[in-house]
């Protein structure tokens, strides 16, 4: 082991590098940090992403799909989604005398047992207009029922609608029942003229979409019956995404309730956390009785039980005839909600007056609105943006919970709640009537909360000092 | 603790009457009332029905003829349905919503608990991943969409079956039961297991883990006796106030379900103008949530002792 020995070079003054005291990377300030976090979060960026869409499918939307929303067509009520979409031209209803057999007997005895009926087709080209079916006697059989039904028959009870009986020598049934170009099952059971056999035979169809001269002049596809001839095929109004059970188109409805459903999820939150922050702020700016006043009226306002007394202000406020009632929820919403904030920007407050840095700002003479401008505004401005996030789904949650329960905005303004409301009744038949209101709805929630979740993190102070 | 609850239970006094008030004043600025609903009547017969439900007197008459009646526990009579006191209606239909709501409560409670600490133990792998996007999911979708698609699943269940096992709507027994009050308390539950993910994972790190780990205790003792113990406590806090907001928000449920609960009383009783029906629920319900989060609050005193020192 040797001991260090110095020499005359260790005594030597280092070349003074002024380099590494200094700060080569630009300073960020809060914001632009909390940005450069957010940017790292591809959930929130991508939420940050969708939120912009809806933006835009509200506000420009309308102006690309200039259908009106509140326009009804009951020739199409509840259509399913299709892109274009013609019908053919047909000529107008002429009854049709079905198949008879000339000389038939009823079978004298009931046979216990009968085969499937055979032959079970179509007599014409199906279309809206009719479904003309025919099919071979079943000997011994004395009646056949006709059943359709929506989706392929499980089982001999599952056949559906029971569209008609006929005697043992009519061999033909003609449906008209509110056909839709959509496929049917059709079955045919044999009966004893009142009991039926458990045998049928099935045919599986999809009428053609058709249309008679004078139904086109009439839902304003053409002016003159005798421009189009039989035969023809004509484009009619299409529905990108079907229409409603008045006939209404869905996207120009779905564009309309956006409106609705962002502008109270947007508004109401933008201005009770403002409530919020001027209560709150003044209740922890100044402290001591006037705090423990304020806070305890806010405390009272929590104890409201929400959705009752959303329903009973609204009413309250009451909406004239004609009008949508998007004010009164708008104002409820408000008169009910401040507290939180509220109670928030007050804890802020409380802890950030304590701070050094105000202490400090004191000391060299700064002023009150100084302070409040300069230092604590800013310092609560991140947990009030968080709130305001969170807000925006709580309050879309409620307008769709109150319009869902018929106490929302009124008919016919279209909100996504009332949308819901409206398919839920239609659910199993025409599911896309709920399906695209309760996506819209879902996916505008999930996209507010994951920003509001990525900025939390952001912003969060503790979550910073972690790495 | 007497003293603590005492104070509670005053501050929870003045709260209802704070809600009494409000409710009373909301009340009065509706336009229109529940008479107007009526045939058209003459001037003596209305003024006959007003001088029977008390409506010809000044409304500060009026205002503290309300809360005598309350503080008696007299909600008074129906306007729309007729001779049926509010006090019936309460007894013969809230029981159906509480039953509701605690039976939600208990779903959410024990699934948020379960699936948080589950997520906790996985962190970041395949079951914490499920479970968390199950739960984006559920904060997500409004529960009408639930009770919609849960009512779906019992329809295709009871078919596939060929009879009815579960019932698709309506109240009575246990089996009626299941399906709304999973759907109302879903909400909830993924709330919870938010909250109760990082309330585990918070407490993973804390000394006294670390401690019992050196101390030789086996993980399961660790985990139920100091992690889930201490984990819990954020959760119970936050179920007063989630007691309130299923409560309520039991009315869509009640609804889709057709569930004779108070929830549609009130609704119909609102689009009636019903005043003492929506007076009287209001009150009651308000009350009842007040009372929740008092018993909630104390109950959070005893199991933790740092509150009950304080």
């Amino acid at each position: 082991m040797s001991l260090f020995q110095p020499t005359a070079i260790d005594f030597e003054p280092l070349a003074r590098q002024e380099k590494t005291e200094q700060i080569t990377r630009p300073s960020l300030s809060y914001w632009q940090d909390a940005w450069v976090r957010l940017k790292k979060n591809t959930r929130a960026i991508i939420s940050l992403g969708i939120i912009i869409l809806l933006g835009v499918f509200t506000l420009i939307g309308p102006l690309l799909w200039a259908v009106n929303p509140a326009l009804q067509n009951l020739n199409q009520v509840s259509q399913a989604p299709a892109w274009a979409k013609s019908a053919i031209v047909i000529a107008p209803y002429q009854s049709w005398d079905g198949i008879q057999l000339d000389h038939y007997t009823s079978p004298d005895q009931a046979a216990s047992t009968l085969p499937a009926p055979t032959g079970f087709s179509t007599a014409d080209t199906p279309t809206t207009q009719s479904v003309r079916l025919s099919w071979d006697p079943v000997p011994g059989a004395d009646g056949y029922n006709v059943y359709r039904n929506n989706r392929a028959p499980r089982d001999f009870n599952d056949l559906g609608l029971p569209l008609g009986s006929t005697y043992g020598d009519e061999l033909s049934y003609e449906d008209r029942l509110s056909l839709e170009p959509r496929e049917y099952y059709y079955s045919l059971v044999p009966t004893d003229g009142y009991d039926e056999y458990e045998v049928y035979s099935q045919i599986t169809l999809t009428p053609a979409l058709a249309l008679t001269p004078d139904e086109a002049v009439e839902r304003g596809l053409i002016t003159d019956p005798y421009d189009v001839n039989i035969g023809d095929s004509l484009t009619i109004e299409f529905h990108p995404l079907g229409t409603d059970y008045l006939g209404r188109d869905m996207l120009a409805r779905l564009m309309e309730g956006a409106r609705v459903s962002l502008f109270i999820g947007i508004v109401a939150p933008f201005l009770f956390v403002l409530v919020g922050i001027i209560y709150g702020g003044f209740a922890g700016y100044f402290g001591g009785r006037v705090d423990g006043l304020l806070m305890r009226f806010a405390e009272f306002v929590v104890a409201l039980p929400f959705l009752l007394f959303m329903i009973l202000f609204k009413i309250a406020f009451g909406i004239g005839p004609g009008e949508s009632g998007i004010m009164p929820m708008l104002l409820a919403l408000v008169l009910l909600s401040w507290p939180s904030t509220a109670r928030l920007v007050r804890g802020q407050v409380l802890q950030i007056r304590e701070e050094g840095y105000i202490e400090a700002a004191k000391l060299l003479g700064a002023k009150d609105h100084y302070l409040v401008l300069r230092h604590i505004i800013p310092n609560t401005m991140g947990v009030i943006l968080v709130t305001l996030t969170f807000a925006v789904p709580a309050a879309i949650f409620t307008e769709a919970f109150l319009s869902f329960i018929g106490m929302g905005v009124a008919p016919p303004t279209p909100s996504w709640g009332s949308m819901c409301n409206e398919g839920v009744k239609t659910m199993l038949s025409h599911p896309h009537e709920l399906i695209f209101p309760a996506v819209l709805i879902s996916i505008t929630v999930l996209a507010f909360n994951l920003l509001g979740d990525g900025l939390t993190e952001a912003l969060d102070s503790k979550m910073r000092s972690r790495d | 603790m007497l003293a603590y609850t005492l104070k509670r239970l005053f501050a929870g006094v003045i709260t209802v009457w704070f809600i009494a008030t409000a409710t009373f004043i909301a009340m009065h600025q509706v336009p229109g009332d529940p008479l107007m609903n009526d045939k058209a009547v003459s001037a003596e017969i209305r003024a006959n029905l007003e001088a029977k439900y008390g409506l010809d007197k000044p409304v500060t008459e009026q205002y503290f003829i309300f809360l005598n009646n309350m503080l008696h526990g007299d909600f008074g009579i129906s306007f729309t349905q007729q001779n049926r006191k509010v006090n019936d209606i309460i007894r013969d239909h809230f029981p159906i919503s509480a039953t509701l709501g605690l039976l939600a409560i208990f779903f959410a409670a024990t699934g948020g608990v379960l699936w948080g600490a589950l997520t906790a133990i996985y962190r970041n792998r395949l079951p914490d991943i499920v479970i968390m996007f199950l739960v984006i999911l559920g904060i997500s979708v409004p529960s009408f969409v639930f009770a919609a698609l849960g009512q779906l699943f019992l329809v295709n269940l009871n078919g596939l079956f060929g009879r009815s096992i579960i019932p698709v709507a309506g109240w009575g027994t246990i089996w009626h039961m299941l399906m709304p009050s999973l759907v109302l308390g879903l909400g909830t539950m993924a709330l919870l297991t938010r909250l109760m993910r990082s309330s585990m994972l918070e407490v993973v790190n804390e000394d006294y883990i670390k401690t019992a780990r050196a101390k030789g205790l086996s993980p399961t003792r660790i985990f139920f006796k100091h992690q889930l113990r201490n984990a819990i406590l954020p959760v119970i806090t936050v179920l007063g106030p989630q007691i309130a907001a299923i409560t309520t928000g039991g009315f869509v449920v009640e609804l889709v379900f057709a569930i004779p609960g108070l929830g549609r009383y009130f609704v119909q009783a609102v689009q009636q103008l019903d005043y003492t029906v929506i007076m009287g629920t209001t009150v009651f319900y308000g009350a009842f949530l007040v009372l929740m989060v008092i018993i909630v609050d104390i109950l959070y005193g005893f199991i933790d002792p740092r509150v009950r020192l304080s």
